[in-house]
């Protein structure tokens, strides 16, 4: 421009940077209002935003009861100070004991307790592999499910629970937990079966996968509530839950086994070739060669199948077994509490979101450390 | 292998001689009895005289219903979730991304159960109805309630056209293709095709002088009458399995799309196509490849989850031939044999169909 001091080619000074390209501007221009479309989805999304956030949070905390002795109590404070009607947390508070434990005797809490932490301490070695001892920590992590399993159903000195008594998050987490640990050896050698030269083996595997892969959970869990006592030898009884536990486990290894065949055919021919020409036996160069190599592809794949089987012991409401979502709509039959079926839902719902949200970061993580490419 | 027939012999001969010792065969005869049971959606002619298998088509049905609708919705709704947690938009990618990470942690029984609660306790009593589109939708909490539309004769006309619509389509890309091999014309086969099978009709249609009536729902007593209505078992099931599935499309969406390098696109520009085609023509048919065989997996698990649908008492074949029906005559067997081989066929015929596709679209290599 006219007006401006010329200067000696070099010599010029440094200008600050426009207003527009740099800092909280420059990046909500570029982020935000960098065309007509955007501009137009920044301001519809923020409408929308506007329109659900603060109902939402008025429902959630500003107008929430948090202590109250009953629904209609609920009523009375939030009337009292002055607010429409929010969530009634108080019934959360007053049941708290109830998700967790089911019905579970008080006092034998403490085994329950007991197995939380122990089941905790026993995840630890499993999960990290920079921790001290390691090795004696997976070892522990062995032994852990039947000292857990032995806490919660007791004989050998301490006083039997029947398993019926169990229910809230003590039972989804035994569901899950059994199903995890159960369906991976199963998935594995399914998934084994099913790539095997002996043609008998491979179909009877095929069959088996694609017929459990075929059918939804809930069939299946009401095929164990109805009719599994058919097929075990006449005078057997066997109690719903185990059925369930079974059923579950078979369900997940069908899906893990897909996973891990999708490992198995990444794995090039080649490294198969390598440990026969080795002189290397079937079953030492699937232990050495093979399975390491595919289990790692397949981590991503295995962690999604855990998520999806936590998610799914929520089914086992449909059969008559109590997790925090049956204790839930149980409570909900005392005349006290009627009608607050959305607080329940919300609250499993964010209890379940923390876990398999957590699940899904984890192997995130494993996948990050585990990548040995470029 | 001896060991696992021996395990297969060994429970047949258990089942056997277990139904024997409480007197039940294994016979389907049953099926011909009267169900004595009511359904509250019926699309086929029924009433609780009808014999159990015309409950089991029925129940048939209303899956089929729910999952068609299902993923009709959930494909829409998850390319769309997909494109735009790619924007560059970060408010719209943020919200998104919150949508999805929420919807996929979270079982979908309790998103079954949540939006049926919804439904059922926050809309009001039909007397106090919501209304929408200046009285084209009415929402309660005993159902959706829609006007019906009445076809009259000249009502054929419109089909026709419909179908002629179609057909010319057909033609017309052909022989778009071919002025286009020959010469390098360019058609715009898209807007043509539009106006043949939507506007043609529609042309028709006033033509013939409007054959079309609609039968208005109207309250009477405690209710709406006449009218279409979508029950709210139906709607909640209807809209939680879509939005739960949509959430797992728009990932599966977005991986595919990123999944094709941006070179190709450079490419394509530098050949001078436009943005438009380029899309259509470029990245679409590449990203489609890797999207269909996951996408083909979630249309299972639509179909699989309307089981879910039980939860809330919606009538699908889980809760009328596996549920009423088995309940009422105590053939456990039969009826949950009968509902395991109908998921099964399902199944099998879906992933047929998408083994079909996606060994049509694949890549041909050398």
């Amino acid at each position: 421009m006219s007006s401006e001091k010329s200067h000696i080619a070099g010599e010029h000074p440094d200008l600050p940077p426009p207003a527009m390209e740099v800092g909280v501007i420059g990046w909500i221009n570029h982020n935000l209002f960098s065309s007509w479309s955007n501009r137009i989805i920044t301001v519809l999304t923020a409408y929308f935003l506007y329109i659900i956030i603060p109902p939402l949070l008025d429902w959630l905390f500003l107008d929430a009861v948090f202590v109250a002795d009953s629904r209609d109590d609920c009523r009375a404070i939030a009337k009292a100070a002055g607010e429409d009607l929010g969530a009634c947390w108080a019934f959360i508070g007053k049941r708290f004991q109830l998700f967790v434990y089911g019905w579970y005797p008080v006092e034998e809490r403490w085994r329950v307790n007991l197995s939380f932490i122990l089941m905790m301490a026993a995840l630890v070695p499993v999960l990290f592999d920079n921790i001290p001892n390691r090795k004696q920590g997976l070892w522990f992590s062995l032994i852990a499910p039947v000292i857990i399993y032995w806490l919660l159903i007791g004989g050998m000195g301490l006083t039997p629970v029947s398993t019926d008594k169990f229910g809230g998050l003590m039972l989804t987490m035994v569901i899950g937990v059994t199903g995890i640990v159960g369906s991976l050896p199963i998935g594995i050698a399914l998934a084994l079966g099913r790539q095997s030269h002996m043609p008998a083996l491979r179909m009877v595997c095929v069959a088996f996968i694609e017929f459990i892969r075929g059918v939804p959970l809930i069939t299946l869990l009401f095929v164990a509530s109805t009719m599994l006592n058919y097929f075990l030898p006449p005078g057997t009884t066997f109690d719903l839950l185990l059925r369930v536990l079974i059923m579950v486990t078979l369900f997940s290894s069908a899906y893990i086994a897909e996973v891990i065949r999708g490992g198995l055919q990444a794995i090039p021919n080649g490294q198969i070739e390598a440990a026969d020409s080795m002189g290397l036996k079937y079953w030492q160069s699937m232990r050495l060669i093979i399975l390491p190599q595919a289990l790692k592809i397949s981590i991503p794949g295995i962690v999604n199948s855990f998520i999806g089987l936590y998610k799914d012991t929520t089914l086992v409401i449909i059969i008559g077994l109590f997790d925090p979502l049956g204790m839930g709509r149980a409570s909900l039959a005392d005349t006290k509490w009627q009608g607050l079926s959305t607080e329940i839902y919300v609250f499993v719902a964010i209890f379940f979101f923390v876990s398999c949200f957590s699940m899904a970061r984890y192997s995130l993580y494993l996948e990050k450390k585990l990548y040995t490419g470029h | 292998m001896a060991l696992i027939f021996a395990f297969f012999f060994f429970i047949v001969n258990n089942a056997i001689t277990n139904l024997e010792n409480i007197g039940k065969g294994y016979s389907f005869s049953f099926l011909w009895e009267a169900s004595n049971y009511d359904i509250n959606q019926t699309l086929i002619e029924y009433d609780s005289r009808s014999p159990h298998w015309r409950a089991a088509i029925v129940g048939i049905i209303n899956t089929l219903l729910v999952a068609v609708a299902g993923v009709v919705l959930a494909t829409i709704v998850g390319f769309l979730f997909g494109v735009l947690r790619l924007s560059s938009n970060w408010l719209i990618n943020r919200v998104v991304y919150v949508y999805i990470e929420y919807v996929r942690n979270v079982p979908v029984l309790l998103h079954i159960l949540l939006v049926h609660g919804i439904v059922v306790n926050t809309l009001p009593i039909p007397k106090n109805a919501l209304m929408a589109f200046d009285g084209a939708l009415f929402l309660t909490n005993r159902g959706f309630y829609t006007p019906k539309p009445l076809f009259e004769p000249a009502m054929w006309a419109v089909f026709i056209a419909f179908i002629i619509g179609i057909g010319f389509t057909i033609w017309f890309k052909g022989y778009a293709q071919k002025v286009q091999d020959a010469t390098g014309k360019i058609y715009p086969v898209f807007f043509i095709s539009l106006g043949a099978i939507i506007l043609f009709p529609i042309l028709v249609y006033f033509l013939a002088g409007s054959p079309m009536n609609f039968e208005y729902p109207e309250l009477k007593g405690f209710n709406f009458k006449g009218g279409l209505v979508l029950r709210p078992e139906f709607v909640a099931l209807w809209l939680a399995l879509s939005l739960y599935t949509a959430a797992f499309i728009a990932e599966i969406v977005r991986a595919g799309i990123q999944a094709i390098s941006h070179g190709q696109t450079e490419a394509a520009f530098a050949l001078g196509i436009k943005p438009g085609r380029t899309m259509q023509l470029v990245v679409i048919p590449q990203a489609l490849r890797v999207i269909i065989p996951p996408l083909s997996s979630q249309y299972l698990n639509i179909t699989k989850n309307s089981s879910l649908a039980i939860a809330i008492g919606y009538m699908d074949i889980v809760a009328t031939i596996g549920g009423i029906s088995l309940n009422q005559t105590g053939r456990e067997m039969e009826c949950m044999t009968i509902v395991l081989a109908i998921y099964l066929a399902f199944s099998l015929m879906i992933s047929a169909f998408m083994n079909w596709y996606n060994k049509r679209m694949k890549l041909v290599e050398r």
